[in-house]
């Protein structure tokens, strides 16, 4: 005892200067894997820019330009100087934040990917909702009724979801719920009487007109993000059930659950409470995925529902050729997973003691 | 806690007003709501804009010198000009403006304004400039040829010998629209004559004034009130729906009064349909196959006559082409002025062996088509893949993305193309001036259609050129019908098709006649009972 009361003092010392040392470690670690992500990212982009058979200089001047006009905008796209000069003076602009005009929208890039991207994210975070609310308890009952009714039930729904065209389910869930019963709004974020009612705040228009007050503009856009919103969350509850269900079938059969149900504790308790807290860093990656992979922009729901997102703008600017807008797209895609990634460790921490104790 | 009674009470709750909810299914009166595709438009400024979507839009917003109106869409009369006139020299044109035209902004439109905007277009020198450089209008002249000679006259001069019938449908075109200076100056950047303003906001005379443009998302115009003719629909949306069937969805709800861009398959299904019509209209442009006279087959005469006789020109538009399309083997559009029916092909496949007999070449050859990987060109590409097979050639297909497609043309690395080409202007020299005329066969870019297929025929260089500078209107159309005809026969291409435009649209929707062009689409003829 006495030993250990001695030391306590030079131990405490050494212990503060550990973990600053090591968040020191782990701040440099972060920063050089984002700058390493950051410059593949634009060495990336960078070479399939000069490398695809297009001519840059066509995308910008279109077909019929004359071939003043082409040669004045082949010298404005310094296509005239050396390829890693090109390189440098892209860079150079990417830091600055300066990711040039779309060729699509004749837009800054930056302020077009701060227009589609809340659109984005709010579709995302209604479908997580459906996703993660729906899947995580349908795939917990899904391993406890193993083999039973309830798990086929879950498994043939979920398979389901993965198989189903997204296209395809869009277009159904648009001609029963829109067309036909008239329950949900169609296509678009919000109905043209609505349109340009509420200042922009946050660009999520759920938000901001809750923010101003207007609750029927707010139930209009509910109405509106209710189908698109659900058939991608169907999706996500697919992927999330599943995983759920392969992740509790693993703890149900540890000793520990057989333990603590021959000590007396309700089964609810074990499956919920114990067996579940052991599978959420498991489910967490899972949900950042899955969340990663809703912000990217979901090309086809937002295609059949005309939602103006960051999938459609994308893919707008891949079909263009335009690589400012694909740069620009690109960089926020790649900072979405950096973010995640940082808020997943984040909750990790939270949720798992031996986590927590590494640290 | 959630017991099953309060789930159900709260389900109950939930599905009630949820069902209670109505979806606003019927569009406003005095407001035309329609669907399409309009992520192609990158500016509204007429000095700058060149993309289907952006004319439509800036044809119904900005007015112009002389324009075909809808009334009549067979007659260029005045527009913004009460009268004009040609000087002898058929060099000088003069034209006096109509009183009191008024822009948004509520102020007179002065032959200043005229003068500005036209010289605008050439001193930016974006993409519509090429228009107004064939006048002889360039950065350094063009302040002294076009001029106010007071407030309500201008005068212009051309250096070329040109048609003044050519010059005047010039003026016609979307960039001889009339931008009000005084706003446009006050929003200029870094001297760029207001363009990166007139990009989203409009200074206009016109029917419409841009009320808001929503880069993939939609297009609001509402009623010009100091515009000089009536304007029966007050506000007009275009939506971007990029999905057909979901336009179909929009258009039967009641949602959208217009559908544009429908595929046949839903034209097949709506036409039924007890509140939807669907009308055709020729559209202008041109389906065609590119041949490169680069390759020494192709640039065998024979050879080129033999593949036109192996294409199932008829069997395309009764099939799945119907209805979409009719056979077009001139480079004119029909319904453009100079138009003549000219088809003297079909096929035939016996003719065509002889003619590649006849050119060393019995037994056929290999040879590549590309075309962009959209329907129907793979369709059209696979028919003539099928019957070019017939007389032993062997076609190979390559599709790709249009502007993979459209460089590999421009670089004159194609053997075969399938594409197609848009008029700029409702003049029989927009075609003529692509198709048949190339001046310098040299390697260099970019250039119009006859070099990049290295068809160099002083022929028809000099028919080209006699058309264009013809003042007599009937002598101007003999000597287009011979161009046609040699260029058809003799040129570097297999001319083949002429799209149609279907719409579909509301019953209660009428009105909408749009001509062969963008610059003749219409908005404010359209009313909604």
């Amino acid at each position: 005892m006495s030993a250990v009361t001695a030391e306590t003092p030079i131990a405490a010392p050494n212990g503060w200067v550990r973990r600053f040392a090591g968040l020191v470690r782990q701040v440099a670690g972060l920063l050089g894997s984002v700058s390493l992500t950051f410059l593949g990212l634009t060495c990336v982009t960078f070479v399939i820019g000069r490398v695809i058979p297009i001519d840059p200089v066509l995308a910008v001047v279109g077909d019929k330009a004359t071939r003043s006009t082409y040669e004045r905008v082949f010298k404005e796209m310094n296509l005239d100087r050396p390829i890693y000069e090109q390189y440098f003076i892209y860079l150079k602009k990417i830091l600055h934040g300066e990711f040039g005009t779309s060729l699509m929208t004749a837009h800054p890039v930056l302020s077009d990917l701060l227009r589609v991207f809340p659109a984005t994210l709010e579709l995302s975070v209604s479908a997580l909702i459906v996703g993660v609310c729906l899947g995580i308890p349908l795939g917990v009952v899904a391993a406890t009724h193993n083999g039973r009714w309830p798990d086929q039930v879950v498994r043939y729904g979920s398979l389901l979801g993965y198989s189903m065209p997204v296209f395809w389910l869009g277009l159904v869930g648009l001609l029963i719920f829109y067309a036909k019963l008239g329950w949900v709004e169609g296509p678009g974020r919000i109905d043209i009487s609505f349109d340009d009612l509420v200042p922009t705040v946050t660009g999520m228009i759920t938000i901001d007109s809750l923010i101003a007050g207007e609750y029927e503009t707010f139930w209009n856009a509910i109405s509106h993000l209710i189908l698109p919103g659900s058939i991608l969350g169907y999706l996500s509850l697919a992927y999330v059930a599943r995983m759920t269900r392969s992740f509790m079938l693993t703890q149900l059969r540890q000793e520990y659950v057989l333990a603590t149900l021959a000590k007396g504790l309700s089964p609810f308790r074990v499956v919920w409470v114990h067996a579940l807290g052991n599978v959420w860093v498991q489910l967490i990656t899972v949900i950042a995925l899955t969340f990663g992979s809703l912000l990217e922009g979901a090309v086809l729901t937002e295609t059949v529902f005309a939602w103006p997102g960051l999938g459609l703008y994308m893919k707008n600017s891949l079909f263009a050729a335009d690589l400012n807008a694909v740069v620009g797209g690109t960089v926020l895609i790649g900072v979405i997973y950096i973010i995640l990634n940082m808020v997943s460790d984040v909750i990790y921490t939270l949720v798992d003691p031996r986590a927590r104790a590494r640290k | 806690m959630l017991n099953r009674r309060t789930f159900m009470a709260s389900a109950t709750t939930l599905s009630t007003l949820l069902a209670g909810y109505e979806a606003n299914a019927a569009t406003p009166k005095d407001t035309i709501v329609i669907a399409s595709q309009i992520d192609d438009i990158i500016t509204l400024d007429p000095g700058e804009e060149y993309e289907v979507s952006g004319q439509i839009v800036v044809s119904n917003v900005y007015d112009r010198l002389v324009r075909y109106e809808a009334e009549d869409l067979s007659k260029l009369v005045g527009a913004m000009a009460q009268s004009w006139e040609v000087g002898k020299d058929n060099k000088t044109f003069t034209f006096k403006l109509r009183a009191n035209q008024k822009f948004e902004s509520g102020a007179v439109v002065t032959a200043e304004d005229v003068a500005w905007s036209l010289q605008r277009v050439v001193l930016m020198d974006k993409n519509p400039a090429f228009l107004f450089n064939q006048l002889g209008w360039k950065k350094d002249n063009v302040k002294d040829l076009v001029k106010a000679i007071d407030a309500n006259t201008l005068q212009f001069k051309i250096t070329e010998d040109y048609s003044p019938v050519m010059v005047l449908n010039l003026m016609a075109t979307t960039a001889g629209s009339v931008v009000e200076k005084k706003v446009a100056l006050a929003n200029e950047k870094n001297g760029d004559f207001g363009n990166e303003w007139l990009k989203t906001h409009s200074a206009t005379s016109g029917a419409y004034k841009l009320v808001s443009w929503k880069a993939n998302e939609s297009v609001t115009l509402e009623a010009n009130p100091g515009f000089h003719l009536p304007v029966k629909t007050k506000r007009v949306i275009i939506r971007h729906v990029p999905e057909p069937a979901t336009q179909r969805l929009m258009l039967e709800k009641g949602d959208v009064d217009m559908a544009w861009t429908l595929q046949s398959d839903q034209l097949k299904a709506v036409a039924t349909a007890k509140d939807i019509k669907v009308d055709t209209f020729a559209y202008s442009g041109t389906w065609y196959t590119n041949l490169n006279l680069g390759d020494e087959r192709l640039k065998n005469p024979k050879v080129r006559s033999a593949l036109r006789y192996l294409v199932d020109y008829d069997g395309m538009v009764n099939t799945f082409l119907k209805g979409s399309y009719i056979v077009n083997q001139t480079f004119l559009p029909k319904g453009f002025p100079s138009y003549i029916d000219y088809k003297p092909y079909k096929l035939d496949v016996a003719k065509a062996k002889a003619l590649l007999a006849e050119a060393g070449y019995p037994n056929g050859f290999e040879i590549k088509l590309q075309c962009k990987n959209l329907s129907p060109l793979t369709e059209i590409a696979q028919s003539m893949q099928q019957t070019m097979g017939l007389a032993g050639i062997k076609v190979n297909i390559v599709t790709g993305d249009a502007k993979q497609v459209i460089t590999d043309l421009r670089a004159r690395r194609h053997q075969m193309t399938l594409i197609s080409w848009t008029p700029d202007y409702l003049d029989p020299h927009t075609n003529a001036g692509v198709f048949a005329l190339n001046d310098d066969n040299a390697d260099d870019k970019p250039k119009p259609l006859a070099w990049r297929n290295r068809y160099f025929d002083e022929q028809s260089n000099a028919m080209t050129m006699a058309a264009v500078k013809e003042t007599d209107p009937k002598k101007r159309d003999v000597l287009y019908a011979e161009l046609i005809k040699r260029i058809t026969d003799q040129g570097p291409y297999i001319l083949m098709f002429q799209p149609l435009t279907p719409v579909a649209s509301r019953k209660n929707v009428s009105g909408y006649k749009p001509g062969i062009v963008e610059d003749t689409y219409f908005f404010r003829t359209v009313t909604k009972s």
